[in-house]
């Protein structure tokens, strides 16, 4: 964590769209009167997806005049969720997780993998494609090592995996989302089919069968 | 509360009963227990997030935070163990990696809780090696100067911004190391009560701007007094170091301002120190003023007063006029034969009915007593610009409707006073509403009628904004009948309230510094200024509705500073501002208050009442008292109230509010604010360089 500031360069204004406007409304009549402001994370949320992944100063305000907020409790929340992005991001927002399973799983590996491809962390990549950042936990361990990209969650990567997974992305070409080892939830990985598929993620698998031999 | 319902609990082996509710740090409090604090304040919520106030509690496992813990029976409670020690040692460790040590450069040094308690329980050297959090200012406004790194997040300031000013504009922003406090985008601060957040602030975070390092707190002199900004009369503190006033300060005083003051009253003192009249001056051929020495200007009015009939003199006094000159004024006008004397502003229905009769004390005061609001149950604001005409009663009102959820029905223009968040209703904008409530028609109005009605406590406020206009004595008269009929005047409960703005008021009504048989009114004064009627003026500090032009009258002028008023005059005679005399001040509740002299006047400057004194000798009708002891014996022979004093005393039945039977029917202009510019309404802001600032702020938005 460091001290979140707003975006130097910010929009002239921002309204919800018609659609977001009638989802919004929609919103509101979840909560009782008089308790609007419930509803500020999901307006945020969804003003940061018509902004294309970050939330402008504007749509700050827009947010606090529909709930009738002042802009400091709205600004409050926007700078305390990590989720919510101060500045631009690519069209990819990609969040690796360094949790303990996941590094354990080699998120190291993942990480040089964004400095490659990507560049330096919460910064937009030159093709404009990606922003990168490290993140914490991301609750789907069974299947680590996790890199959120967007809404989706990508599992089991290794750095072959993610590399490809980039370019895939990059190349516009559509992704499937979830484990990239064929799993279909958490099931134990069968070894053989894997180490067909990736021989290095294989082997990693056995080290770490190995390491648990002990026990 | 019975004794039933109370809760005992032990606390270091003393046995202390309590009302249920209490938090465990009040009680420790009332067994006389000193607990350490930062984040804890009376007035405002309970946040829980310094920690510093831990104590240990038996059989629970960890020492607790006494703020946020409601007591329980058979609680024991421990306040002085080691564990306990070492518990709010490691919490001031915590708070002091963060905090810079630069307390010789810092103006909260000296009066700063966190240095005060880090004697306590601080220890001689720091165990962290990092490097220590560093945080950018930030601009809150020309009043409050931030120093960001010193901030402990305690949030009172921004708890007081939400809770009591009623203005949500400071936040805190980011979380756990990295939160800051600051308004949106650092906007400055919009609240009339901004500068308690200096006061609130227990480290040098938030100081005050125009103070900035220009004296040490343990250097000053405090004298005790009484703020004139507005009618409220709130407690306050001089400070001052020589001949100079350095700050001020609020007092706690739980029956007026609680321990809050308005920005006006705090940050004015520059304003006691430019445009000071520190000599007499007269007019001369070139139509300047040309300064000259008191006996040159006592020959002077003597000269030109001679020649004036007594039926054509007349005087009028000022905004922050003391009840001693006052007295003295009108003791030397009826002493003259002169029937033409006002302290009111024009059109001013207050003090006299309508055949000229002179009306009970009740029917001017603010009778349910500033501390009553907080009793209310319906409250009726007519023609009050309560934020800006009294800002510490509109933290007072919100105060009531944060706790009891009071319905607060407004009659005023919106456009001139806008809605507060604790407004309830908007009946209308003028007469017409009002009426509406007498006779109980219209939609809106019968609904607020039978709450009105059904409160065991309503309460009317009833601003200048409604009295001072031509119809005004109508006005007053349909909010009497109002009160009379809502049962706002039972025999324990008086919610008639008239809400003055100058804070000489009452006590000019009080004196009767009223038109006399016969006599012109305020309105009537300045109209025969124009005309040529009056031909010889006394202005006691007034500036404010000056008419146009002066026809061919000879104005002496009395007051502290130079602006209108002594801009209109022919003779200029410099007096003490408040802080420059020990005098009395009458608030709008009718509460007697001593201010004590905190420094001299300025140079040829004296205190008002002996410039009257010596005036009446030099026009040959002595006033027969030689010092202010024997002129306030006179004034309690006037009205004995002057005998009493901070204490209110309750009215007795012939002082109630009673009618002035207006013979003017109500017109249906909206009740529009008398205060146009907040920072700027008194001679002494319009002097002070804060002020302009924060006027020139408030006007470009």
């Amino acid at each position: 964590m460091s001290v979140r500031r707003l975006a130097a360069e910010q929009p002239d204004g921002f309204q919800f769209n018609p659609e977001n406007r009638k989802w919004a409304d929609a919103q509101l009549k979840k909560y009782p009167a008089g308790r609007e402001q419930s509803a500020v994370l999901p307006l945020l949320w969804r003003a940061q997806e018509q902004c294309d992944g970050w939330l402008p100063e504007p749509a700050i305000r827009h947010v606090a005049e529909f709930l009738n907020m002042p802009y400091i409790r709205v600004y409050e929340v926007a700078t305390f969720y990590t989720m919510f992005n101060l500045e631009p991001v690519g069209k990819y927002l990609v969040q690796v997780c360094k949790t303990t399973p996941c590094w354990l799983r080699g998120s190291d590996e993942l990480e040089r993998v964004c400095f490659e491809e990507i560049g330096s962390p919460e910064s937009i990549s030159s093709d404009g494609n990606f922003t990168w950042r490290q993140v914490e936990c991301l609750g789907a361990c069974v299947n680590a090592p996790i890199v959120q990209i967007n809404a989706d969650f990508h599992e089991d990567l290794n750095s072959q995996s993610f590399r490809a997974l980039l370019s895939k992305l990059r190349a516009g070409e559509t992704v499937t989302a979830g484990s990239h080892v064929g799993r279909h939830a958490s099931e134990p990985v069968e070894i053989e089919k894997s180490a067909n598929a990736n021989e290095k993620s294989a082997n990693e698998e056995q080290e770490t069968l190995q390491f648990k031999k002990p026990e | 509360m019975s004794d039933a319902k109370q809760i005992n609990l032990v606390i270091d082996g003393t046995e202390v009963s309590v009302d249920p509710g209490t938090t465990l740090l009040q009680a420790c409090e009332i067994a006389g227990r000193e607990i350490p604090r930062f984040c804890y304040h009376d007035r405002l919520s309970i946040a829980g997030n310094c920690r510093m106030c831990l104590v240990e509690v038996e059989k629970m496992p960890k020492p607790v935070a006494s703020c946020a813990l409601p007591v329980a029976d058979g609680m024991v409670v421990h306040t002085k163990t080691p564990s306990v020690h070492k518990a709010r040692k490691g919490v001031m460790e915590f708070l002091l990696i963060n905090h810079p040590l630069d307390c010789p450069i810092c103006d909260q040094g000296g009066e700063c809780d966190l240095q005060d308690q880090a004697v306590a329980y601080g220890t001689d050297g720091s165990r962290f090696a990092e490097n220590k959090r560093a945080v950018e200012d930030k601009y809150i406004g020309p009043l409050i100067k931030t120093v960001m790194t010193r901030c402990i997040h305690c949030t009172r300031c921004v708890r007081f911004s939400c809770e009591v000013a009623g203005t949500p504009e400071l936040g805190a922003t980011g979380r756990g190391e990295d939160m800051e406090i600051t308004t949106y985008l650092e906007h400055a601060m919009t609240s009339e009560l901004s500068g308690n957040v200096i006061d609130l602030c227990p480290v040098g975070a938030l100081t005050s701007k125009p103070y900035a390092f220009t004296a040490r707190s343990w250097e000053l002199e405090h004298t005790q007094s009484v703020d004139v900004m507005d009618a409220l009369g709130s407690a306050i503190r001089v400070d001052t170091r020589g001949q100079e006033v350095m700050r001020i300060l609020p007092r706690t005083f739980d029956a007026i301002n609680e321990e809050w003051i308005s920005d006006k009253s705090r940050f004015i003192w520059d304003g006691l120190k430019n445009q000071r009249l520190d000599k007499c001056y007269l007019r001369g051929k070139d139509n300047r003023l040309h300064p000259c020495g008191w006996e040159q200007a006592f020959e002077h009015i003597e000269a030109n007063t001679r020649s004036v009939p007594p039926e054509k003199r007349a005087a009028l006094v000022g905004d922050l006029a003391c009840a001693e000159s006052i007295a003295a004024l009108g003791d030397l006008m009826r002493s003259m034969g002169t029937p033409n004397f006002d302290c009111r502003e024009p059109h001013s229905p207050l003090g006299r009915n309508a055949k000229g009769e002179r009306v009970s004390r009740g029917s001017y005061l603010f009778n349910s007593s500033i501390a009553g609001i907080d009793d209310a149950d319906a409250i009726l604001l007519i023609g009050a610009d309560v934020r800006r005409e009294a800002a510490l009663l509109d933290a007072r009102l919100r105060k009531n409707w944060r706790r009891n959820g009071t319905t607060i029905g407004v009659i005023a223009s919106k456009a001139s006073i806008p809605p507060r968040d604790y407004e309830s209703v908007r009946l209308g904008e003028g007469a017409s509403a009002l009426q509406q409530l007498v006779n109980s028609t219209g939609k809106d109005a019968q609904r607020f009628r039978s709450l009105l009605d059904a409160a065991q406590r309503p309460m009317l406020i009833l601003g200048q904004g409604a009295l001072n206009r031509p119809d005004g004595a109508k006005i007053y008269d349909l909010a009497l009948a109002l009160a009379q009929q809502t049962g706002m005047l039972g025999t324990e409960w008086n919610g008639f309230n008239v809400l003055h703005t100058n804070a000489a008021q009452v006590a000019g009504l009080d004196l009767d510094f009223l038109p006399q048989q016969g006599g012109l009114d305020s309105a009537g004064i300045r109209k025969g200024i124009t005309n040529g009627s009056i031909e010889w003026l006394y202005l006691l500090g007034v500036d404010a509705h000056l008419p146009q032009q002066n026809k061919n009258a000879f104005v002496i002028y009395q007051g502290s500073h130079g602006d209108a008023g002594a801009a209109f005059a022919n003779v200029v005679l410099p007096a003490a501002a408040y802080t420059e005399k020990s005098a009395t001040f009458i608030n709008t509740e009718g509460r007697v208050q001593s201010a004590k002299r905190a420094l001299f006047p300025p140079g040829d400057a004296r205190e008002d009442w002996t410039i009257l004194r010596k005036l009446s000798d030099v026009l040959g009708c002595r006033l027969p008292y030689d010092d202010a002891f024997a002129l306030q014996q006179s004034m309690i022979l006037q009205a004995p109230h002057f005998a009493e004093r901070d204490r209110l005393a309750p009215l007795s039945d012939a002082e109630k509010p009673e009618p002035v039977h207006a013979e003017v029917s109500p017109q249906d202009d909206p009740f529009v604010s008398t205060v146009n510019d907040f920072h700027l309404s008194n001679v002494i802001a319009r002097a002070s360089a804060v002020m302009a600032q924060c006027s020139q702020l408030a006007n470009k938005k």
